[in-house]
């Protein structure tokens, strides 16, 4: 009992001492390896604000997190189609658009993109973007194709083409949400399809690749691109871009490519966004402004490569990756990227279902 | 405080133990089993609130039903992941009794004064993150990994073996990280057998192979029993080693269950699944809790 009575005073001090050392404070939840941590220095340098940082690595998790309600952040990363479904659900707060003077230097193309997910941009503002493509190593390609570019997803859906590759070691996202439409888009389909016909022509004709697959992993390819243990893989730009650089500095005769092939690719959006039960709206809305300095999200392009939404910024982005086609593509590149939107309950459970008799072969 | 006082908060806290931290978060996952899906904050239908009164209650109950049990037996999917989750479990328990039993046996062997080292050594990796270990693992088996460069240098392949990514990496993985739960109460029965049995044995004719079966063995059964079930109940619903060092063809409920929950975001069937698989539990537990009764009573 005394016990008892020890441990109810000591958790009681624990939470009062806690109380007492609150001060401004901002709670952010994004994305891992997706910011130059100076920038949130910088921040609390300029006002004051303390930063609480924490990261996660698929939407699946933040998603379940902001379901099950006080999450305890201010500020949430989360993927277009995503972000839409948790609006319907009504997890997040709209925007004070007085607070955000900075809004002005977003970039009308991707904020009419994003409008698809979010109606009017009321809930969210865009971070960063990028395209869903095929990274590859290059010295290996050239040995297996006589030709050192990749530029069509051929390579990947015929299964006379990936099975070349197979020993050499092949990756896909662990993502139906991508794949799927990939898939669509080169049957010629509706990559936001919901009819079944459709979903079950993808599962054939992922099912005719899937032997040639060794692991289908959001992450793991990264490193695996880099350090030469596979030839192949279907991932995200700046992801690629990075194992090209972590290539490039271990010098270990590898070189990566990301390539966005001639049939077009999937083009996706991710939105910082308040939740409904923040505690420190206002510090978030000033996080949100600061974000949107041109010199600001432009030193988080030229730290993650990834291009961002804001047009104001370009001008503070680097040469290489403002040139680069593979960060922001080519205005005939852009034209042949397609978005994906929420799928609705059933055909998500159909999805999944297919997914996972793509991966498992159940 | 008087005897009986403190007799029976002794007793309760046992009962405080499982009712906190057993029988509520049953009972709430046993809720969600039985309620449907919505794009909601939860994710599902319906919520308890007391603010309608009684009639709020009454449409509670009439909200629930057992649909997502049903559609468990609808889809070979379930069935099969039990399935394949029992026999990764039953086979890795198996290696880890066949690796831990001769460690065991060593160690009893080993002169008296070497054994508190030797039980340091096998409890010593718990020092370091379990995650951490599995993850030295995927630098061992990789196709460049060290184990691949070592068998090459030593010339016994002439092609990297592909074991990542495998379902054999995933027994590797299995019974290294429940090895000392094997090798502990095995090691523990054996320790505390007589010697002067086995003499009595070879006095009696016995040969030492023969002896070392028909009275180590047996009498080691207890260790073995308990060894076994402590790797096996863990090993059914594991989910980091096959998703860290199995492929995609390894099917396993933990990874199934994950699914559900945070792809499909359908909270109810992955409650309905969590449910099954405790029951699916509950069997050998109760079969080892019957077991351990029995040989209490028998060296009474």
């Amino acid at each position: 009992m005394k016990f008892f009575l020890k441990f109810i005073t000591l958790t009681s001090t624990l939470a009062l001492g806690a109380g007492a050392a609150w001060s401004a404070e901002v709670r952010i939840y994004n994305w891992s390896d997706y910011i130059d941590e100076s920038i949130l220095e910088d921040f609390t340098k300029e006002t004051g604000i303390e930063v609480i940082y924490d990261v996660f690595d698929s939407n699946e998790v933040l998603e379940t997190k902001l379901l099950a309600g006080g999450s305890g952040y201010d500020i949430v990363v989360p993927t277009g189609s995503f972000l839409s479904r948790q609006i319907q659900a009504g997890v997040f707060q709209k925007l004070d658009k007085s607070k955000l003077p900075n809004i002005v230097n977003m970039w009308d193309k991707v904020a009419a993109q994003t409008a698809k997910y979010d109606p009017g941009n009321e809930y969210s503002i865009n971070y960063m973007w990028g395209t869903t493509g095929i990274g590859y190593n290059v010295e290996k390609v050239k040995e297996i194709l006589g030709t050192d570019k990749i530029d069509s997803w051929d390579i990947v859906f015929k299964p006379e083409n990936l099975a070349k590759f197979k020993d050499c070691g092949v990756q896909m996202l662990n993502a139906p949400d991508e794949i799927i439409p990939a898939a669509l888009n080169w049957l010629g389909l509706d990559p936001n399809s919901s009819n079944p016909d459709d979903l079950q022509k993808a599962e054939d004709l992922l099912l005719s690749i899937r032997p040639n697959v060794q692991k289908f992993h959001s992450s793991e390819y990264i490193n695996a691109l880099a350090n030469g243990d596979i030839c192949l893989a279907v991932g995200w730009s700046g992801d690629v871009l990075q194992a090209r650089d972590r290539a490039a500095e271990a010098d270990a005769g590898v070189t990566i490519a990301y390539s966005i092939p001639k049939e077009g690719a999937l083009m996706w959006f991710d939105q910082m966004a308040i939740p409904g039960d923040a505690k420190n709206v206002d510090e978030a809305h000033t996080f949100l402004n600061y974000i949107m300095t041109p010199q600001v999200i432009a030193k988080a392009t030229n730290y993650v490569a990834y291009a961002n939404g804001n047009k104001a910024s370009q001008e503070f982005v680097d040469e290489e990756i403002l040139n680069d086609p593979g960060i922001y593509p080519t205005e005939a590149a852009s034209e042949r990227l397609y978005t994906k939107l929420a799928y609705d309950p059933k055909t998500q459970r159909l999805a999944t279902r297919l997914w996972t008799k793509v991966t498992t072969g159940q | 405080m008087n005897k009986g006082w403190r007799r029976a908060v002794l007793i309760a806290v046992p009962y405080l133990w499982l009712l906190f931290f057993f029988l509520v978060p049953f009972i709430i996952v046993l809720k969600i089993s039985l309620s449907d899906t919505a794009i909601a904050m939860p994710p599902y239908v319906p919520t308890f609130s007391l603010s309608e009164g009684w009639s709020g209650i009454q449409n509670f109950f009439s909200g629930l039903d057992f649909e997502n049990f049903a559609w468990l037996l609808d889809d070979r999917l379930y069935i099969n992941s039990y399935l394949s989750s029992l026999w990764i479990a039953l086979v890795s328990t198996f290696l880890t009794l066949i690796v831990g039993f001769p460690l065991a046996y060593g160690m009893t062997r080993a002169p008296e004064s070497w054994r508190p080292r030797l039980l340091m050594l096998i409890i010593l990796p718990f020092w370091t993150s379990f995650l951490i270990r599995v993850y030295a693992w995927i630098g061992i088996l990789k196709t460049e990994g060290l184990l691949n460069q070592f068998l090459l240098w030593l010339g016994v392949i002439n092609d990297p073996l592909i074991i990542m990514n495998t379902n054999t990496a995933v027994y590797i993985g299995i019974v290294y990280s429940y090895l000392p739960f094997m090798v502990l109460p095995i090691y523990s029965t054996l320790d505390k057998m007589d010697d002067s049995l086995l003499e009595a044995a070879i006095d009696l004719g016995c040969s030492k192979i023969s002896a070392f079966w028909r009275i180590t063995v047996p009498l080691a059964l207890p260790g073995i029993a308990a060894g076994c079930f402590l790797v096996f109940i863990p090993a059914v619903g594991e989910f980091v080693i096959p998703d860290l060092l199995g492929g995609s063809q390894t099917l396993m409920i933990g990874k199934t269950l994950w699914n559900e929950f945070f792809s499909n975001r359908d909270w109810p069937v992955a409650s309905a699944v969590a449910i099954v698989l405790l029951l699916l539990l509950v069997v050998p537990i109760l079969i080892f809790q019957r077991m351990l009764e029995r040989e209490q009573e028998g060296s009474k």
